[in-house]
């Protein structure tokens, strides 16, 4: 079985954000990248399948310019036995699904994974735009995923519960926090094996971005944290109706 | 908070590999050592426990060749994994130590085809936890004076003498123990845990590695086969070559104890208040603060030229203890000074930084003293020998 899982390149959530040319372009200089969480957590799942015995083939898929190469190699050092890089700035939704579309209808797999959304833009867009561009099901907000025979079977977090749903191949899934337990921790033997694995560079077809970005703005600076005494409740309770005006 | 440890963008120095390599090692400290090493310590609870799971994420064997279990990194990645164990606590780099540098080494470097295809994928993927006799009870400094000594039987040796003050002994499943044979020349001997007249009491009543089991290796008449005798090498040449690996080890795990421990004193110092003012405002600890980062950057630019010279097969041994007893000095200093910008917070063990401070007075006096680090580089200056 082949499957293609969508690696988002995204900054460390410890990272200053700074914004160039009038706020409308986000800076990337001294800013750390990482896979987007859902995906790390989307990619352990996979992997766990694989060890139980699967016969599974990972294809990790990001759209980006060459930089991105270290986070595909990053997701290769975890388990994934190849990676294919759309070279292109993924500059909106449309434009990123089409791309992974197109990297779909090259190869043979059997069904696509992303993550809910990628935490830097938050768009959660693009796996829901690939199913329908594809014509196949689509699973938002996984939060557990099992494949079983010829059927996949998934768990979704709704409203005050939970809803099980069942899809034939192939489908585009969407993983969310509980999709596995913890990111898997690539192993030393892991990242040498990761030096062999070739990443594929594909052109973008040619569709252009629909939506563009004018400006960001940053949240207000937080004020600082005040730290009051674990005894010391009335004065929390007074801090947060005088001055949080929270209560 | 500012990434004091990239305060002169050592990150760049490194390769899209070399971080990959510390940024598993220290997630996996951070999940798994961190949250028990505090009770570890306390209870006197020993990390060997954890090997299994330093050969399952490759952070034993990472110089050694793949084709004996290893992941025949270079010793930048070594160095990287050591510091991020040392992070955690000392006990844990101190077994990885033990078993790649002390135990898989002289077996790679100085052992037969059998020998290395019988132990090293074993204790490579961590089902074999190893242990290094050199120390003795009468012979820590000089270990030339070694009494522990071997006498030719038929197939193979009879060993005898005791060894002491050795990491894993009590958990080890196999020793390379070094001996003198008839000819007073020093071999080494692959000692297995079943082997008739070989014991291997624990050290305790230690304040100092308390997550490390310690030991004693007693051998009364223990037959030694012909086939466990490590003959590539004789002499002192022989443990002085592990040390050597194991010594630059050390200089890159010091830095991950230091780092924890100015890491908790930044913090500390900005929230604490005295006078009505964070204390990280008073200059007297700004001036705490700037020396260990500086000290701190200093040693993290040695380790690394030491592991680029390394990598060349140019490291002299005078490089590797200049480089060990600096940066473990060093890290010793800027936790006893952190220590004191935690006030009586920092005797607590709410804090890394006394485990730190504690664990660090064995690791400047392990694989060399620090004085006899000084005679070592002394000797390489002045070409005067002043150890006797
Ligand atoms: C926790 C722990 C784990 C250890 N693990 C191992 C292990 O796995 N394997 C192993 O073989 N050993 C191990 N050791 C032993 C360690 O290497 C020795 O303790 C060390 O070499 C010092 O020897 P010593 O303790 O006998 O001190 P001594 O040699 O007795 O030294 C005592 C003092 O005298 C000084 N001194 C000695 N000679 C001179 C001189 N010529 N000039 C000036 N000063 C001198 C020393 O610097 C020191 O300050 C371990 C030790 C500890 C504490």
């Amino acid at each position: 079985m082949k499957v293609l899982i969508c690696i988002g390149h995204v900054p460390d959530t410890t990272s200053k954000i700074r914004f160039t040319d009038n706020a409308s372009k986000f800076d990337k200089s001294d800013i750390q990248f990482i896979i987007g969480p859902y995906e790390e957590l989307a990619l352990t799942r996979l992997l766990d399948i694989k060890d139980a015995g699967t016969d599974l083939h990972i294809t990790a898929v990001n759209v980006g310019p060459v930089e991105t190469e270290a986070t595909l190699r990053k997701a290769l050092a975890m388990g994934a036995d190849e990676a294919v890089r759309v070279n292109a700035e993924p500059l909106d939704a449309l434009f990123t699904a089409k791309q992974i579309a197109e990297v779909y209808k090259k190869g043979t797999y059997d069904f696509i994974v992303t993550g809910k959304e990628s935490i830097d833009y938050n768009g959660g867009q693009v796996d829901g735009m690939i199913a329908e561009i594809l014509g196949i099901p689509s699973i938002p907000s996984a939060s557990k995923f099992e494949i079983m025979g010829s059927v996949a079977k998934a768990e979704r977090e709704i409203d005050g519960g939970k809803e099980v749903v069942e899809a034939a191949f192939p489908f585009v899934i969407a993983a969310q926090k509980g999709f596995a337990i913890d990111p898997r921790i690539p192993g030393m033997r892991g990242i040498m094996a990761a030096r062999k694995k070739e990443i594929l560079v594909f052109e973008p077809s040619e569709q252009a971005n629909i939506t563009k970005i004018i400006h960001h703005y940053l949240p207000e600076a937080k004020s600082a944290c005040k730290k009051v005494a674990a005894d010391n409740v009335e004065e929390l309770v007074r801090l947060l109706h005088e001055e949080a005006k929270v209560i | 908070m500012i990434n004091f440890e990239n305060y002169f963008d050592i990150d760049t120095l490194l390769s899209e590999e070399h971080l990959l390599v510390r940024n598993s090692a220290k997630k996996w400290v951070s999940r798994t050592i961190s949250p028990i090493a505090e009770e570890y310590n306390r209870l006197e609870k020993s990390m060997h426990s954890f090997i299994k799971d330093l050969g399952e994420y490759g952070f034993i064997a990472s110089f050694i060749p793949l084709e004996y279990g290893g992941s025949g990194m270079d010793y930048i990645s070594y160095g990287l994994i050591m510091q991020e164990l040392e992070r955690g606590d000392s006990a844990i780099r101190s077994s990885a130590s033990v078993q790649t540098s002390l135990v898989m080494y002289p077996i790679w470097k100085f052992g037969s085809e059998e020998q290395r295809k019988k132990y090293l994928p074993l204790l490579a993927d961590g089902s074999m936890i190893g242990a290094f006799g050199l120390t003795e009870p009468n012979h820590g400094s000089d270990p030339g004076g070694m009494e522990t000594h071997v006498t030719e039987t038929e197939g193979g040796y009879i060993l005898n003498g005791a060894k002491m003050w050795i990491t894993n002994a009590p958990v080890c499943d196999i020793a390379v123990v070094w001996a003198k044979n008839e000819n007073n020349r020093i071999k080494g001997y692959l000692v297995e845990r079943n082997f008739e007249g070989f014991t291997s009491p624990e050290t305790k009543n230690k304040w100092s590695l308390k997550a490390s089991a310690t030991g004693e290796l007693v051998f009364n008449n223990v037959f030694i086969p012909k086939a466990n005798v490590l003959e590539g090498v004789s002499g002192l040449k022989g443990p002085m070559m592990c040390l050597n690996s194991a010594r630059y080890g050390i200089a890159w795990g010091v830095l991950g104890a230091a780092a924890a421990c100015i890491e908790t004193a930044l913090n500390y110092s900005l929230q604490r208040k005295q006078f009505r003012k964070p204390i990280a405002t008073f200059q007297l600890t700004q001036k705490k603060l700037a020396e260990m980062t500086t000290e701190f950057v200093k040693a993290q630019l040695l380790a690394w030229r030491l592991g680029i010279l390394m990598n060349q097969g140019k490291a002299t041994s005078a490089q590797i203890s200049m480089t060990k007893r600096n940066n473990v000095f060093t890290a010793l200093t800027i936790a006893r000074e952190s220590r004191q910008i935690l006030g009586a917070m920092g005797i607590t063990g709410d804090f890394p930084i006394m485990r730190h401070m504690m664990n660090l007075e064995s690791v400047i006096t392990y694989e060399g003293t620090h004085d006899i680090h000084l005679l070592i580089t002394g000797n390489d200056l002045t070409r005067i020998s002043a150890f006797y």
